[in-house]
């Protein structure tokens, strides 16, 4: 009954201290800072200056070129500046720096909680709201969502993924929110559906979640063509091309996109806000935070507006530990370490994860053993001890021609060396340097 | 008796075809090589470094010899030595270069530039560059993880254990820029080394605002303009809050060094200054560097 992908995989523990926590809204801060850079592709230009008042809802980025994204503020108050300041990746990137002033959002908003089911938009028009909303993949990748939708020519969409994976530990985002907004998900589904023209829907969700399974079983039989699949718990089975594996069992093929099987992928978070967006005009400018960690005093599930500092949301949890080594945004497998408490929350946040200095420090590598452990948990199927040797002595050709670029970064060799060592790190190294090579030789 | 005389006449009949054959072969499919290329190759310093741009030595010879002039071409390891007497064996004028050296533009060491975070991943400047900026507040400064270490087919550069920061060996380094293309964070120049090897240079590259720079690391360039008001050369441009100094245009008269508020313009090799020299201490401290 339950499926799952066929190569790979881990199981990591769970850890799901926040689950079945209601989402919490915090209060705003004094300042935000809205980064211009929060998906992939071009950073947006911004379109307000100094001094400007603004609006909940404002266009304050416009997305430039084909993969970019809007940006609107999320919050109401003056512009204070747009400077530099330090994001998720490590460095200082532009931002609109905003002082707060009360909360007034845009009358075009629908802020009520009413259940909108109808939706008389053609296909075209869909997407083109999605677009305006500036809405990316919420599940950490955020790449644009209205590229999605439109399938390259020559390609055919045939049926829409749902991703309520939730695969990574201690996240339970995306689980609090399929419980407790089960029906607008199903109705951005609908909406998605349209846009892409495909009759087929299937929303994945891990069998831990076995209250959002049986609630959205309950309601999915209103809604034509959506069914919902209970999958084995493993890990990385959010990832697109494994999801696609587990529910259709079809495999995309190495270098191509999902489309070329004829699947389009959504996280669930990225359908709730197309639900938002297309039915009560609401861009993107929150989203739902976990904060958890071991030490952490209140784990919990928090809706935060974009541009938040992290300092303001761990507070909400009852602060940072004494002892705490490492804060992660995201989860522990995928995320990424932070430097520093102030980096605002952004539209691929998906949580903050605090961990303990007894737990954070990475254990000193060993010499392979060569048991192959990585190639037997490698979910797409490559040889990871041997990328690393590849990158690390630059063998970029043999790399290649091994498909280091098909590497989805998952971790999960990292994860299971029983020497320690830091597979992914070079593998990542070596993919980028790939990749830019294959760019080179392109143009 | 017979027989072995048949085999060895066979054999030699055999023998002498073969070789006809491989004759014949070897003068249809000759290839015609200008044996210039192979007097080049002697002459070069056989590093196959790739610092000309050409894949090793003999990648080249052989451009220099196709060539018709051959001033875009020039070999880093050799010099203006070699390059003078490859224009002699091709009837060429090499055009007159100053020798070029590595420089690194840091001055973050742990004093100057406190640490504010752990890394503990790969020890590779490049896989810490994709994850941050490093564990100083400054963005922009030496990882001192050794990937430009690394590089150096020549055994020039080192990070001393002191500093954390790499330095490079006069004596041995050829400028093949491998370390150059190395950094992640583009630290490393080539310069002109300088008459005596006395070279000024701004040992900085962070771009930030003034204060940040300057909050991150006590040595940094904060983009005052002290310095571009006092160079009577116009060698000094500033950009992005960082001051450059072009050396074709520097003419080593030092008047940028001491006006320099965070210390961040270094001379190197020059001899002490006669006045001023008990004014600040600071070209004493530059001097032992």
């Amino acid at each position: 009954m339950l499926k799952t992908f066929r190569i790979g995989g881990i199981h990591p523990k769970a850890n799901k201290l926040s689950a079945g926590k209601t989402i919490q809204s915090i209060e705003i801060p004094d300042e935000v800072s809205i980064p211009l850079a929060q998906h992939i592709g071009a950073p947006s230009q911004p379109v307000v200056k100094k001094g400007d008042k603004v609006k909940v809802g404002t266009l304050i980025g416009k997305s430039v070129g084909f993969v970019s994204a809007n940006i609107h503020s999320s919050v109401s108050g003056t512009v204070k500046k747009i400077d530099k300041v330090v994001d998720v990746s490590g460095y200082r990137r532009d931002a609109v720096i905003i002082s707060v002033e009360g909360d007034e959002w845009e009358d075009s908003i629908d802020r009520s909680e009413t259940l909108i089911n109808e939706c008389a938009l053609s296909q075209k028009e869909i997407i083109d709201k999605i677009a305006a909303s500036g809405i990316v993949g919420m599940g950490g990748a955020t790449f644009p969502t209205h590229v999605k939708l439109m399938p390259p020519p020559g390609t055919k969409a045939e049926v829409l993924i749902i991703n309520g994976v939730e695969c990574e530990p201690y996240l339970t985002s995306d689980h609090q929110l399929m419980m407790e907004k089960t029906e607008e998900i199903l109705i951005g589904t609908t909406l998605l559906m349209k846009a892409l023209n495909v009759s087929k829907a299937i929303i994945g969700i891990e069998n831990n979640k076995k209250d959002v399974i049986a609630k959205f079983s309950q309601l999915a039989s209103s809604y034509p063509g959506i069914r919902i699949q209970p999958l084995e718990e493993r890990y990385p089975q959010g990832g697109e091309k494994q999801l696609i594996d587990a529910l259709i069992g079809r495999q995309v093929p190495s270098g191509a996109l999902p489309i070329a099987v004829g699947a389009v992928v959504q996280n669930v978070g990225t359908t709730f806000a197309v639900y938002e967006a297309v039915q009560k005009n609401k861009p993107l400018i929150e989203r739902i935070v976990t904060v958890t960690g071991e030490e952490v005093h209140n784990p919990c599930n928090i809706r935060s507006r974009i541009g938040v500092p992290f300092q303001a949301l761990i507070d909400f949890a009852g602060g940072l530990p004494q002892n705490t080594g490492k804060i992660v945004s995201g989860g522990p497998m995928m995320g990424k370490a932070v430097a520093y408490t102030d980096i605002p929350v952004t539209k691929g946040t998906s949580g903050i994860l605090i961990i303990s200095s007894s737990k954070a420090k990475r254990k000193t590598p060993k010499d392979c053993i060569r048991c192959a452990k990585c190639v037997q948990v490698c979910p797409m199927g490559l040889n990871p001890t041997l990328l690393m040797n590849l990158s690390e002595y630059a063998v970029w050709d043999r790399a290649e021609k091994n498909h280091i670029t098909d590497c989805i970064e998952c971790g999960s060799c990292s994860y299971t060396c029983p020497a320690d060592r830091p597979l992914l790190d070079y593998i990542r190294l070596g993919k980028g340097k790939v990749m830019a090579l294959m760019k080179a030789r392109k143009n | 008796m017979n027989a072995i005389l048949i085999a060895v006449a066979l054999l030699g009949i055999i023998g002498a075809a073969s070789a006809t054959i491989l004759y014949l072969t070897g003068q249809k499919f000759k290839v015609i090589e200008d044996p210039l290329i192979e007097q080049i190759q002697e002459i070069l310093p056989g590093a196959n470094c790739g610092g000309c741009g050409f894949p090793g030595c003999r990648g080249f010879a052989s451009a220099v010899v196709k060539s018709y002039t051959m001033d875009d071409l020039f070999c880093p390891v050799g010099g203006q030595e070699t390059m003078d007497k490859i224009a002699t064996i091709l009837g060429k004028t090499a055009p007159a270069t100053s020798k070029k050296i590595a420089v690194v533009r840091c001055d973050g060491t742990c004093e100057h530039r406190p640490q504010t975070s752990i890394y503990d991943g790969a020890p590779r400047c490049a896989i810490e560059a994709a994850l941050y900026g490093g564990e100083t507040d400054c963005f922009f400064g030496c990882l001192g993880l050794g990937d430009c270490v690394d590089a150096c087919l020549f055994d020039a550069i080192h990070i001393n254990p002191q500093t954390l920061l790499p330095e490079v060996d006069e004596d041995k380094c050829t400028a093949c820029g491998a370390c150059v293309k190395a950094c992640p964070k583009d630290i490393i120049e080539l310069r002109k080394q300088g008459p005596k090897s006395r070279r000024i240079f701004v040992s900085c590259v962070n771009k930030d605002k003034g204060p940040i720079a300057r909050k991150a690391c006590e040595v940094a360039c904060i983009g005052c303009s002290k310095c571009l008001q006092v160079c009577a050369f116009d060698a000094i441009t500033i950009e992005n809050n960082l001051a450059y100094i072009d050396d074709d245009k520097c003419r080593l008269c030092r008047k940028c060094v001491p006006v320099c508020p965070t210390n961040s313009i270094w001379e190197l090799n020059f001899p002490p200054r006669k006045e001023k020299a008990s004014e600040s201490s600071k070209e004493e401290i530059k001097k032992t560097v």
